[in-house]
């Protein structure tokens, strides 16, 4: 057994402190051999430390397209000659997206918009929505709006949004090769701002954008620092037209290795798969991550892009006796 | 799926990449499908505005209507 994990397993198993950035580093420089032990101990870590529940959640987008930021990853910027149009969702299809995604069993339905940040209309269209969701579905609603403002961050608590997501995307050091629109630091204060108000913090971001296993590992400690209820680790999928279209997908041991490495950082966290786990790791590599650290699921499609039927997720997680969370588990 | 994309089989363009539907075999287009909704339409090469939900998709062409997936 490699030392690390070693120390691991006495500091995160058994006081449930998490890595620093140097020992992050080492999981993720494992030799293949010994991932398989990375990702049963960071199970356990998640099972010791949070539990065999797995949290379901589905997300839809209310406007979709044209985003004056330039993220290089994102088919949703209007600055890059990607096919995705701008589009809006109406209330009516909104509060049906809700519906099927409660039906799946989810407890979280995270409404998004590619913007910079919220302008008058889109914070119209979200107390309605918001309103008539909470009005006919039962389920937990989260945003994901961009950078807020103070006032806009309290009109969110008010219409009831209980988790905010605002994705870090990578770490401080390489951001600035990713988005240069707006700053790792305006991001940053967005996160502060909804922490303080009591909404839970949802932050994370995408593997596979360029960034040396050094700067993962110093994401992967960046979040920890943040210590947000959730984060959502996305990985690659890249998209025509945007400037990181022809980078290659992350490699599926790579993959598992993150997440071993993520769990590993932050006992506690519920850490999502995201997108591009269908392209990184199909099947096979799905289940290996749910049992290597994963505690958490989108089901359902993307937002721009498709994801597994809900129901093959539902099933593994049924193979694998990981219980969904209950919405009174939530409350 | 409408008609519509059904008998996009036959149309002209790719409805991933936009390109002629005759030229090159759009294999990575085809298998990237299985992940994505349609971007331009098969009949007349426009954009299309997509609207990816929870369940499912649906893509609007002025010219030539909508189509569900
Ligand atoms: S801010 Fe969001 S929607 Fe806009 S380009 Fe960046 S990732 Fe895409
Ligand atoms: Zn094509
Ligand atoms: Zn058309």
């Amino acid at each position: 057994m490699p030392e690390i994990l070693d120390r691991a397993r006495t500091q995160v198993l058994e006081n449930g402190v998490g890595l620093d950035e140097a020992d992050i580093l080492a999981v993720l420089n494992l030799p293949d051999e010994h991932l398989p032990a990375a990702l049963q101990l960071a199970h356990e870590v998640r099972m010791r430390w949070c539990g065999p529940e797995v949290e379901v959640e589905g997300i839809v987008s209310l406007k979709t397209g044209g985003c004056p930021e330039d993220c290089h990853f994102c088919s949703q910027s209007g600055l890059f000659t990607s096919p995705v149009r701008s589009v809006w969702l109406d209330i009516p299809n909104l509060v049906e997206a809700a519906r099927q995604t409660a039906k799946t069993g989810a407890t979280e339905f995270c409404i998004v918009a590619a913007v910079r940040g919220p302008d008058a209309r889109l914070m119209k269209q979200m107390r309605e929505g918001v309103a008539a969701i909470k009005a006919e579905v039962d389920i937990q609603v989260a945003a994901s709006l961009g950078m807020l403002n103070q006032e806009q961050v309290d009109e969110l608590v008010e219409m009831g949004v209980h988790r905010y997501n605002h994705n870090l995307e990578t770490c401080r050091s390489y951001f600035p090769n990713v988005v240069t629109t707006h700053s790792f630091e305006e991001r940053w204060e967005t996160l502060r701002m909804v922490r303080e108000s009591g909404m839970e913090v949802c932050c994370g971001g995408i593997l596979g954008l360029g960034e040396t296993l050094e700067q993962r590992a110093e994401f992967a400690a960046q979040l920890a620092e943040l210590d947000p209820h959730e984060v959502p680790l996305n990985f690659l999928n890249p998209r025509p037209g945007t400037p990181l279209g022809d980078r290659p997908v992350v490699e599926g041991k790579d993959a598992l290795r993150a997440i071993a490495a993520f769990r590993l950082a932050m006992p506690r966290t519920i850490l999502r798969y995201a997108g591009g786990r269908e392209l990184t790791l199909g099947d096979l590599g799905t289940r290996d991550g749910l049992l290597g650290g994963i505690n958490a699921v989108i089901v359902g499609n993307y937002l721009t892009t498709l994801g597994r039927p809900a129901n093959a997720d539902l099933e593994l997680l049924d193979d694998l006796k990981m219980p969904v969370k209950a919405l009174s588990a939530t409350l | 799926m409408t008609e519509l994309s059904q008998s996009a089989a036959v149309a002209p363009w790719c409805d991933r990449c936009g390109e002629a539907a005759a030229t090159g075999a759009h294999t990575a287009c085809a298998a990237a499908r299985a992940l994505e909704p349609p971007r331009y339409c098969a009949h007349c090469r426009r954009r299309m505005k997509v609207q990816v939900l929870p369940v499912g998709w649906s893509a609007l062409c002025v010219e030539h209507g909508a189509t569900e997936g």
